[in-house]
């Protein structure tokens, strides 16, 4: 009661009572200046020394931000005097799986594509290694939020063939429902939220969960704490939706890594004509994040970047992270696209001759004697047939029920919702003809 | 250049595997768009006279992607003023409509953005309003909503802001490929004209074919100073073909078309679903010998050609109006209500409206969302028996 007579007050009076309400705060401007200062605390900008020399800053003329490697393109470490990378050969072989596996799928569904068994299918060809490197680094609870060009991530935070499949062919087993296009893959634990297909909406969100993952993991002290991984690419960084993201994430010191996969392509268009200035890597330092450039064919530079980057994260009560991972888009950004009306065919095969993830991970492998050609045959030929298996199975399962349609876009199907699924289900009965209904989970019944 | 392979062509054409399910073997109407024998499409070049296109001249069968590139090509040869942007534009855009556009006139014209669509769109009202004609284009309609800011506060309102100024932001027009086709899902089908026809001060236009989308777009950028939404029906752009007008030609804004008379009965759409409509109607005439349907075309959605439409009901009687996009809050909405203040006492029937219903494009179920010609069919005889 009182606490409404307050607001009621604070609305009718001058602005000054609402000091009452929202405490007072000393703001920085108040803070006198020192006679004989060589610098002034402007409430902007605090260091900023005073000059008398006129000097633009010229973004040519600031050094490029160095690219972090650990190993060379040959599979050796290039800095003999460190320590080797601090994973186990057991772990290694794993991420060399997943790896291949995400590869290996690629070219069966990209071909799948072509044939017209799916409608849509993207790749991440020379990409594995970002996604598998990172996604290593992380812990089950920590939460995901990805673009669409993230296989690894999802194979190597448990995603099964069975759940690539599901999704690919939008079937009953699909946790999307059978709503959204191929490769928009989500899954609950460890939380890797479903892709969404318009760029950039979820990097602040990705801030904002990181948020909350902050102030339930202060609220409750026992448990360790979390962050949240954000992928996109260089492309995506153009959108006002990147900007906000480190801002606020800035501002509010959120535990979360932005990781941002620059591939030199968004679709046609070169990072040249995208942006200027020292790529993605260089936003990070002017909103005044922690920030690193990688080497992406590098898995091992990747995962330790990722690995200090978490630790970062979660230090001094939390902050956000910028890793730029550099790589090439070796492939066409998709099945819809033709890469070679935009770039010569050769650029695209020097890259694949030069460098790529999968490569550079197996000579490492052979050079520590634990890994051999014939290995490689053994478990690429196994990988197929798993892959083609999982393919089989999802292309005959059924699609969801019609129910689905509409279902979730509220939480209960609403009046008007149950009256056009009547409306619907009258005309599939006067026009039975007209309709296939059998790819349908539970048929015209969905509809009840 | 015949060598190059179509961008985006599975968003144009369909897959062989149907997500929302494989059309019925047995289906009488829900039979896929026969574009070649449509009558909705000029066939020949002959029947192109009797119309608003010009008398007399020469034309090419084109499509509805090679329409525009047309009507850009003829904008930026007319015009210094016209610039072309927007992602991916410089090498002919994902849909091929600024196809050899950049190699013609430079890139100080026709030029890439950064992937930014609130940028796109204030960049476009900053040079219109300083005496340029942007031809903006947003990717998919899907993808406009980061610069809805920019459109219904700044574009809309420009003129009425500044008042005596005078200054505002005609000679603008934001293109972008609109509907659904098939696969597209939640972010590739969306169709937001009623978001847009809720704004005053934007001109929300909609072609049905490659020969009006030519004269409306150089409509909109030449005979209006006011800024326009001109949407694409995206599943258009490689199926419907037809003669079109190779010079300047334009199709006057907010003025409607009845594209096929009739007495009976008058459907009200725009866009791809005329098509169907134009189906349905056949499929109805055929069952009722002596029935006689009439069809308009809305083409701009707002501000919108209200006496045409009142006109044709009352002398039908009956109407029913059908568009894609959701039917709640829909044009479908406004358009049945200023029909029954308008023509109440000529009403036989109450005005019904097919559209999409009220939920997303799930992938699976697109077939069972969006109007098709069996439940077109459906209204016009329940409408007709009532
Ligand atoms: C808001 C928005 N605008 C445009 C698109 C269309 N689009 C899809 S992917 C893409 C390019 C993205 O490039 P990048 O972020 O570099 O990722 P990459 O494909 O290289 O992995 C574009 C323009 C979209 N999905 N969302
Ligand atoms: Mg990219």
């Amino acid at each position: 009661m009182s606490l409404k007579l307050l607001s009621r007050n604070g609305l009718r009076s001058q602005p000054v009572t609402t000091a009452r309400i929202v405490p007072a705060r000393r703001w920085s401007s108040s803070i006198s200046q020192r006679p004989g200062s060589d610098s002034v605390r402007f409430p902007g900008a605090v260091n900023s020394k005073f000059t008398s020399e006129m000097a633009f800053l010229k973004a040519s003329d600031l050094p490029a931000i160095p690219t972090y490697r650990v190993m060379d393109s040959d599979g050796y470490q290039i800095d003999k005097t460190r320590p080797a990378p601090n994973v186990t050969n057991e772990e290694v072989l794993t991420w060399y799986k997943n790896m291949l596996s995400v590869s290996v799928m690629d070219v069966v569904m990209f071909e799948a594509q072509r044939q017209g068994r799916l409608s849509f299918y993207m790749v991440s060809a020379g990409e594995e290694g970002i996604t598998v490197g990172s996604a290593a680094a992380l812990t089950p609870d920590d939460v995901v939020f990805a673009q669409y060009r993230e296989a690894g991530v999802f194979q190597q935070r448990g995603f099964t063939l069975k759940n690539f499949m599901s999704q690919l062919f939008a079937n009953a087993n699909d946790t999307g429902r059978g709503r959204n296009m191929p490769v928009h893959y989500g899954q609950n634990y460890p939380r890797t939220h479903t892709i969404s297909s318009p760029l950039a909406t979820q990097i602040p969100q990705a801030a904002g969960a990181a948020y909350a993952l902050k102030l339930q993991d202060l609220q409750n002290p026992n448990r360790d704490p979390r962050i949240v991984a954000c992928y996109f690419g260089e492309g995506a960084a153009s959108e006002g939706d990147f900007h906000a993201a480190l801002n606020i994430a800035a501002t509010r010191s959120c535990p979360v890594v932005f990781i941002c996969r620059n591939n030199g392509y968004a679709i046609s268009t070169p990072t040249l004509e995208q942006y200027r200035g020292d790529g993605i890597a260089s936003r990070g330092v002017g909103y005044g994040i922690d920030t690193i450039r990688v080497d992406g064919n590098d898995v091992f530079a990747v995962n330790e970047a990722m690995k200090e980057a978490r630790r970062l994260a979660l230090s001094d009560g939390g902050r956000p992270v910028l890793i730029e991972a550099m790589s090439y888009r070796v492939s066409h950004h998709s099945t819809s696209d033709d890469s070679f009306a935009y770039r010569a065919r050769v650029e695209v095969e020097d890259w694949k001759r030069r460098d790529n993830p999968i490569i550079r991970l197996r000579k490492w492998l052979e050079n520590q004697g634990i890994w051999s050609e014939e290995q490689e045959k053994e478990t690429r030929d196994e990988m197929r047939k798993a892959v083609l298996k999982e393919f089989g199975e999802a292309e005959q399962e059924k699609k969801p029920s019609l129910r689905d349609a509409f279902t979730d876009v509220y939480e209960e199907v609403t009046e008007e919702q149950r009256e056009q699924m009547a409306e619907l289900k009258r005309i599939l009965e006067t026009y039975p003809d007209e309709y296939d209904l059998r790819p349908y989970k539970d048929g015209i019944n969905g509809l009840d | 250049m015949t060598s190059l392979r179509t961008h985006f062509r599975s968003f144009a054409q369909a897959p062989r595997r149907f997500y929302s399910g494989a059309p019925s073997t047995a289906a009488k109407l829900n039979l896929p768009v026969d574009y070649k024998t449509t009558p909705i499409l000029h066939h020949t070049s002959s029947s192109l006279s009797n119309t608003e296109y010009p008398a007399g001249a020469t034309s090419k069968r084109l499509n509805l992607y090679q329409a525009i590139n047309s009507a850009l090509r003829t904008a930026l040869s007319k015009s210094d003023r016209t610039i072309v942007f927007g992602e991916d534009v410089g090498f002919g855009g994902v849909f091929r409509c600024t196809m050899d556009l950049q190699t013609e006139f430079g890139s100080d014209r026709v030029f890439n953005t950064p992937l930014t669509e609130q940028g796109i769109a204030g960049f476009a009202i900053g040079a219109a309003v300083e005496g340029m004609k942007p031809i903006a284009e947003i990717q998919f309609a899907d993808y406009v909503f980061p610069a809805f800011d920019q459109i219904v506060n700044e574009a809309a309102k420009f003129r009425y802001r500044e008042g005596g100024t005078g200054i505002n932001a005609g000679g603008l027009v934001i293109r972008m490929p609109c509907g659904a086709v098939g696969h597209g899902a939640l972010y590739h089908s969306q169709s937001p004209e009623s978001l847009f026809a809720h704004i005053p001060g934007l001109r929300v236009v909609m072609p049905r074919s490659p020969a009006q989308a030519k004269g409306l777009l150089l409509s909109s950028i030449f005979e209006h100073n006011d800024p326009v939404v001109f949407m694409e029906p995206k599943i258009l752009y490689r199926a419907a073909v037809e003669y079109v007008p190779n010079e300047y030609y334009t199709i006057p804004l907010s003025k409607a078309e009845v594209i096929k008379p009739g007495n009976d009965l008058t459907i009200i759409s725009y866009g791809q679903p005329l098509y169907l409509c134009s189906s349905a109607i056949s499929a109805v005439e055929k069952a009722m010998p002596g029935v006689n349907v009439e069809l308009i075309d809305l083409r701009t959605i707002y501000p919108w050609d209200r006496q045409t439409v009142i006109d044709s009901v009352k002398k039908t009687g009956r109407a029913i109006v059908v568009h894609e996009s959701m039917v709640n809050y829909g044009v479908g909405a406004e358009v049945a209500s200023t029909i029954q203040e308008s023509a109440f006492l000529r009403l036989e029937a109450p005005v019904k409206r097919v559209a999409g219903w009220s939920t997303h494009t799930g992938l699976s179920y697109e077939q069972f969302i969006l109007p098709d010609v069996a439940r077109i069919y459906d209204a016009i005889k329940q409408t007709l028996e009532y």
